[in-house]
């Protein structure tokens, strides 16, 4: 086996020009692929993070509420609810929700507004609320007062400290009316929140959207401890509690943005694939003329009793070496960038940038560092090498030693 | 019975416009520790015949036995195994492998045959002794000139302590001089170490040398003849 190893490595430098040309379109096609898809794994997985920080990775809803989207379709979080759901493993964190559309009046103005009565602590653990404030204060625990979101305040031309009437369709049917005082503004970058967002305490919203059945809810959203288990959670949950309640994934509430990612990524992998081919080509030429201006050394050594099983392992070895530099030299290169990347993400514009402002996030794209990024690479272009040495493969097997040896 | 014995062979080729016959029906026997020169014109069958007892070619009709084995029955595979075995090569052009250097092209050979390291490293370095140019053990065919090339395809040839060794036209690249150095070597092991030599040749200085010269032309022998001491 060493003087196998030797033949092959010496063979590759025996034309290092060609061996270095051959290594350096690898390393290019590496590093571009390693770069493209970092850059777009890393701000898919930007998006992900920012939808399932609002909406958690699961959310449980009464049954019926995801299709309709109801006030008389919430639930009711009794302790027996709350027993079954914190018997379940692997949830880390439990955010209770009630939402209702209504209409904001201040003065003259008036405008639709979307209400969210949530429980001040747990709400800024996950989704940092607090630091949207840009006026006023967050809401304290019990706190009377409500949260306005910049453009709102705008538009009713309120401010903090400043009274406003909320009014709409409570739970079973009951009028949801209330005045709150505004205790601080709040900037979302996605204009459609900016434009709606009213945030008041849990209890708060209870008493005044269902002041005669205590705990009710629209949703709970569910953080999980372990997020590559959330399918097996979502299963024991929705055993847990029946068919009174449905449990749903992230990927489920943020289909758009989980379809746009889709998209995105399939027109990566097409690139990719452009890349690869013209990659397997550059590597089947050479390995091709590797094999044919040696057949005669090749017949050689099966004349003089070497197996033609071993001469193509010969050619494989090759082969692959070629790859593997290439590929760790490809890796090598982009490394530094990617690193640097990821910690100072580059901003983006368009179709992406809109989608990200949509959900709350800094239009930027940092690049990812998971390492099945550098593995997938790593193991397609070696993939690709050895299909394109399963023709000189098949040459060694088939060559007339008499036809070879005269050249 | 000798260590070849050639019964009836023919070899046609028949992917040209008109079959020609190559070999047409040659009966011949080889005895160990002979040293025999095959000569005849060019075309008169004389490479095609060596390399059919080389089991680089299969004939068209006819027997080869060597050891009792007729190796025109063996396939692909076995004929590699018994070239390695049985047989060493000595071509014109010496085709050592030129990233080898020429211990290591000697021992490829030992490798080839499972021997170990050690073994194989001290019986290349023997052999490469042997032949005169231990000086030039690490040295690349690239670094060697054409005598020293062959002398290294003759140890090579050696390597595997073949029953005989097939040269076809080993001296028609060398000069005078190193002729008659390799001649010297090939005739002190086949004196020494009594190892049968078939040469292929048109080098009168080759002839000269042999003790056994068989005559070929059109593909069938036209003369054996054996010259005494």
């Amino acid at each position: 086996m060493d003087t196998i190893i030797k033949i092959a490595w010496r063979d590759l430098w025996r034309n290092k020009r060609r061996t270095f040309i051959t290594m350096g379109s690898i390393m290019m096609a590496v590093f571009l692929a390693m770069f493209m898809r970092s850059m777009q794994i890393g701000s898919y997985d930007n998006m992900i993070l920012a939808g399932v920080t609002e909406v958690g990775y699961l959310q449980v809803y009464d049954s019926g509420y995801w299709n309709n989207k109801s006030i008389n379709k919430s639930l009711v979080y009794t302790n027996a609810l709350k027993k079954k759901i914190n018997n379940v493993k692997n949830i880390s964190r439990i955010i209770p929700r009630l939402e209702l559309f209504a209409l904001g009046s201040f003065g003259n103005q008036t405008k639709g507004i979307f209400l969210i009565g949530t429980d001040p602590e747990i709400e800024d653990q996950q989704t940092h609320l607090s630091r949207k404030i840009v006026k006023g204060r967050y809401l304290k625990k019990n706190d009377s007062g409500i949260l306005l979101a910049e453009k709102l305040a705008k538009f009713l031309k309120a401010d903090v400290n400043d009274t406003i009437v909320i009014l709409g369709q409570g739970y079973q049917g009951i009028t949801a009316a209330g005045k709150y005082k505004v205790v601080g503004i709040l900037k979302f970058l996605a204009k459609d929140r900016n434009n709606k967002m009213i945030y008041m305490g849990l209890s708060n919203a209870q008493n005044m959207i269902s002041p005669y059945v205590p705990d009710v809810l629209s949703s709970l959203s569910i953080m999980l401890d372990k997020p590559n288990r959330m399918k097996k959670t979502r299963a024991e949950l929705q055993k847990a509690l029946g068919n009174d309640y449905e449990v749903i994934t992230w990927r489920t509430i943020l289909s758009e943005m989980v379809q746009t990612i889709q998209g995105d990524n399939a027109g990566g992998i097409i690139m990719l694939l452009i890349l690869y081919i013209v990659v397997g080509f550059g590597i089947f030429g050479t390995v091709l003329m590797m094999t044919l201006e040696r057949k005669k050394e090749f017949a050689v050594m099966v004349s003089v009793g070497m197996r033609r099983s071993k001469l193509s392992l010969v050619m494989l070895i090759e082969t692959f070496v070629i790859g593997l530099m290439g590929v760790l030299s490809g890796i090598a290169l982009s490394l530094p960038l990617l690193v640097y990347l990821h910690y100072n993400p580059i901003g983006v514009s368009g179709e992406i940038a809109d989608m990200m402002i949509q959900y709350n996030m800094v239009p930027a794209m940092p690049a990812s560092l998971k390492s099945y990024i550098f593995i997938n690479q790593g193991i397609t272009v070696l993939i690709l090498a050895l299909i394109a040495s399963l023709y000189p493969v098949i040459i060694i097997n088939r060559f007339k030693i008499l036809r070879a040896l005269r050249g | 019975m000798g260590i070849i014995d050639v019964k009836n062979l023919h070899k046609v080729y028949s992917d040209t416009k008109i079959p020609v016959k190559a070999v047409n029906g040659i009966n011949l026997s080889f005895q160990e520790g002979e040293f025999t020169s095959i000569v005849g014109p060019s075309g008169s069958g004389k490479t095609t015949f060596l390399n059919m007892i080389g089991g680089l070619d299969t004939p068209t009709d006819g027997e080869i036995i060597i050891d009792g084995k007729n190796i025109s029955q063996l396939n692909s595979r076995q004929l590699i195994d018994y070239r390695l075995n049985h047989i060493g090569f000595v071509f014109q052009s010496y085709n050592l492998i030129p990233v080898l250097t020429a211990i290591e092209n000697v021992a490829f050979i030992l490798q080839l045959q499972g021997k170990s390291k050690k073994e194989r490293n001290k019986r290349a370095k023997e052999l490469i002794d042997a032949v005169g140019i231990g000086e030039k053990l690490h040295n690349r065919p690239g670094d060697l000139s054409g005598g020293q090339q062959q002398r290294v395809s003759v140890a090579r040839a050696l390597a595997s302590k073949p029953q005989f060794i097939l040269a076809d036209e080993p001296t028609a690249n060398l000069d005078s001089k190193s002729t008659n150095d390799l001649l010297d070597i090939m005739l002190k092991m086949n004196k020494e170490s009594n190892i049968t030599f078939i040469f292929s040749t048109h080098d009168q200085r080759v002839m000269d040398k042999a003790r056994r010269i068989i005559t070929i032309d059109d593909g069938v022998v036209v003369k054996d003849e054996r010259i005494d001491d």
